[in-house]
């Protein structure tokens, strides 16, 4: 009797709390200890890494800037209907506030005009010089006068581009697009359009190396899993010795081996197995680029892999000899099949790294091999756009979720296993 | 025991083993199992038991010497060829495979048809009771029944001999206890034979027609449960199969089958000889703790005054830990029916043992 009712009713603690309170009170206490704990390191990848990201995925299509260089151009420019050159008023307010404007705001705001039309940047520094003479207006026909560019309407329309707070033009020219005059979208001129081409570039790499770094990384791995440790050991060194040389030795010590005139070429002349005049071009190509990016990468295939292998255990393969499979054969349908989560983690991380790769491709990449990495340097340093960088930085970024997405539905990402 | 050739299914002839070139694992084995019998190898570990199943399977070749199968050399055959079924110590079912794909595995290798592999499958399943079973992955099976999947896949290929090797050591005891009469029955009902390695020397004594006791690479001795306990021929395994007593002493008078060994506490002991040979031998003489008579109105050759150290009550029985003839680590199981009102720790008792019970055997 006593039972029944103290089944019905919430269970009490002998104080008289209910049970599910006191419980939750007693993990408050762990959940807000575990938390301290952990924040120093929350807070760290706060500050280094999610709001770099979020910063960078900002500025990909940020356009605020050039709307504080001319606030009050935009607005009498919203008015005007294309048709024609804009009036008096929109050059008066374009001619002020050109000519009071700080000369680093403005010069600032002419490079982000250049990406829309080239010429604005050339336009503005000339115009800002010579404005000072202007002592009244009206403006338009002295502008003009000053440079045909002001009487040129599609200089007038690419400002358009430029009226909203964002802007997809940085997206745009990271696959060969780019907005037209009339703000539409239309392909890069021929000559121009080298990201698509990049990108194909990239993927065909990073492809290739993963290809290569399974091929050699999995027989190695598998020697390193199964033989007795004395030798295995040694074989790990021989795979780590190369991890712990700086990769820009590595990259230079590939250089003298393979360019024309180096080790490989010249012991295949010397051997007489080629003729001097028919030396390999291993060097300065995409060539290069897969043999040396193969050969740095094959440690983050050969760990993965051999930590997996290690867990399966030798007993598998002599019971499927026991059970009157050949050795091939239970190495196809036993052994391949439980080092799948290997195979995945060390594809999914050579795969990875090898996407956003910029040092080996730039030393040894020559005009051939360069790729999405290196033009992301090439314009975070030489050309200071940094909104194409952070477009192409997200495109990278949003292409290895779409893969890991991917890899989750087909493979499962339980089924990974990264050491 | 004699056995020709033909009598014998397994045959081990001269077997030397060596891993390392310098020492012998197994030690000029010779060992013979006939048709349909349930044969343990049983010692501890690294007494070479586990190396000689090893040797049968193919996964091992001997150094010097031949075995047989059937009157036929197997050392060349790989171990894919040999048609021998195996069950594992952590029983190897393979992870990635149902327990259907994992019994089809063998027959599939065997180019059976579909058919035929789904008749087999469902019989090996039933055989272990595991028909609702078939579509699970094994790490989702209890030990006990991943135990099973295991002897049933050793066995769906109708091989003619089975190895297990320690199948039980990952199971509780209660499971293990199960498991073995488990066994024992398949191999009742089938009539395979089976080559069995433990070092449980319950499990082999509970399951085996014979078993052959290792130690440092050999043979010590080969004979049915009953007789190696009753008559072990070494101290080695009288120690290693059941609960044993020994006291220490040297001979003192060999009479034919008959010997006196006085302990260093002066009392003479009239046992059994059996492996001393000269007088003044160091002997240890091994005697049962059930074949001790406490109180006892009959006489025995054997008669001495004890003194009570400890009383365990285990419920069928009574352990007691006596001090007699120089040794305190004497025990003596009083069955439970034994009432004596002066039975207390430190009351001194009489304990009375016939010749015949007590072994004098080597000093090891």
């Amino acid at each position: 009797m006593n039972q029944t009712q103290t089944s019905t009713g919430p269970i009490l603690t002998t104080d008289g709390i209910p049970l599910k309170v006191s419980l939750k009170k007693a993990e408050r206490i762990n959940k807000i200890r575990a938390f301290l704990l952990v924040l120093p390191l929350l807070a760290f990848i706060l500050i280094t890494f999610l709001v770099p990201i979020g910063d960078m995925l900002s500025r990909s299509v940020d356009d605020r800037q050039i709307n504080t260089v001319f606030p009050k151009t935009f607005e009498v420019y919203q008015k005007w209907d294309r048709q024609g050159l804009p009036s008096e008023e929109v050059y008066k307010t374009m001619f002020f506030e050109v000519k009071n404007s700080e000369g680093y705001n403005i010069g600032k705001a002419s490079t982000r005009m250049n990406y829309s039309k080239s010429g604005w940047k050339s336009l503005l520094k000339k115009s800002k010089r010579k404005f000072k003479k202007i002592e009244e207006g009206p403006y338009k026909e002295q502008m003009i006068a000053i440079d045909k560019k002001w009487g040129d309407i599609e200089y007038w329309k690419a400002l358009g581009q430029m009226v909203d707070p964002t802007t997809m033009g940085y997206y745009l020219n990271a696959v060969d697009l780019k907005y037209d005059s009339n703000k539409e979208i239309v392909q890069q001129k021929e000559n121009r359009r080298i990201y698509n081409k990049t990108w194909i570039k990239t993927f065909k790499v990073s492809l290739l190396v993963t290809l290569f770094c399974l091929l050699l990384g999995y027989p190695i791995s598998y020697l390193l899993a199964t033989l007795p440790m004395k030798y295995s050991n040694l074989l790990m060194i021989c795979v780590l010795l190369p991890f712990w040389t700086s990769l820009l030795v590595r990259t230079v010590a590939w250089m003298v081996m393979l360019q024309q005139k180096g080790v490989l070429n010249n012991l295949l002349v010397m051997s007489n197995l080629l003729a001097d005049e028919n030396r390999f071009q291993l060097m300065y190509n995409q060539t290069a680029v897969v043999i040396v990016m193969t050969q740095i990468l094959l440690p983050f295939m050969v760990l993965p892999l051999y930590s997996v292998m290690k867990t399966i255990s030798p007993t598998y393969m002599r019971a499927a000899l026991n059970l009157g499979a050949s050795p091939i054969h239970a190495f196809y349908k036993i052994y391949m099949p439980n080092s799948v989560p290997g195979v995945s983690a060390g594809c999914l991380l050579v795969f990875i790294i090898a996407i956003g790769y910029y040092i080996t491709p730039e030393l040894v990449g020559g005009k051939d091999g360069q790729m999405v990495g290196n033009w992301i340097a090439y314009h975070l340093k030489t050309t200071l756009n940094w909104g194409l960088c952070a477009s192409l930085g997200a495109i990278l970024l949003a292409m290895m979720t779409v893969l890991y997405w991917a890899y989750n539905k087909i493979v499962g990402i339980e089924n990974i296993k990264l050491g | 025991m004699y056995m020709s050739q033909k009598d014998s299914f397994v045959k081990f002839e001269k077997v030397d083993k060596s891993y390392d070139g310098e020492i012998l694992v197994v030690k000029d084995l010779n060992l013979d199992v006939p048709k349909g019998e349930f044969l343990t190898m049983l010692g501890p570990s690294g007494s070479g038991k586990t190396t000689v199943l090893m040797m049968l399977a193919g996964f091992e070749t001997p150094t010097s010497g031949e075995i047989y199968l059937d009157g036929n050399p197997i050392s060349s055959i790989p171990p894919n060829k040999r048609g021998i079924g195996m069950v594992f110590q952590n029983y190897a079912l393979f992870p990635h495979m149902t327990v259907k794909e994992n019994l089809a595995f063998p027959l599939e290798v065997r180019k059976m048809q579909k058919s035929q592999i789904d008749e087999k499958v469902g019989n090996a399943l039933a055989m272990v009771e595991l028909q609702d079973f078939g579509n699970r992955m094994p790490l989702q099976l209890s030990g006990g029944q991943q135990q099973r999947v295991a002897l049933a896949r050793s066995l769906v290929f109708e091989p003619r001999l089975v190895l297990m090797d320690e199948p039980l050591g990952a199971l509780d005891k209660n499971l293990r206890e199960q498991m073995q009469y488990e066994i024992k029955h398949i191999h009742e009902k089938i009539g395979i034979t089976v080559v069995y390695v433990t070092h449980d020397q319950s499990e082999a004594l509970t399951m085996s027609n014979r078993i052959a006791v290792f130690n440092d690479g050999k043979i010590q001795q080969i004979s049915s449960p009953d007789i190696l306990y009753e008559k072990p021929n070494s101290s080695f395994v009288a120690q290693f199969i059941g609960e044993n007593n020994q006291l220490k002493g040297k001979v003192k008078s060999i009479n034919g089958e008959n010997c006196i060994v006085t302990t260093e506490s002066g009392d003479d002991i009239h046992a059994l000889k059996i492996n001393v040979n000269n007088n003044g031998d160091g002997s240890l003489v091994s005697l049962r703790p059930e074949r001790v008579a406490i109180n006892s109105s009959e006489s025995f050759e054997n008669n001495f005054e004890a003194k009570v150290k400890e009383l365990i009550y285990l419920g069928d029985h009574i352990r007691s830990r006596v001090e007699v003839c120089g040794n305190d680590q004497f025990i003596v199981k009083i069955p439970n029916s034994y009432k004596e009102a002066n039975l207390k720790e430190g009351s001194t008792v009489k304990l009375s043992w016939k010749a015949s019970d007590s072994r004098a055997l080597d000093l090891n």
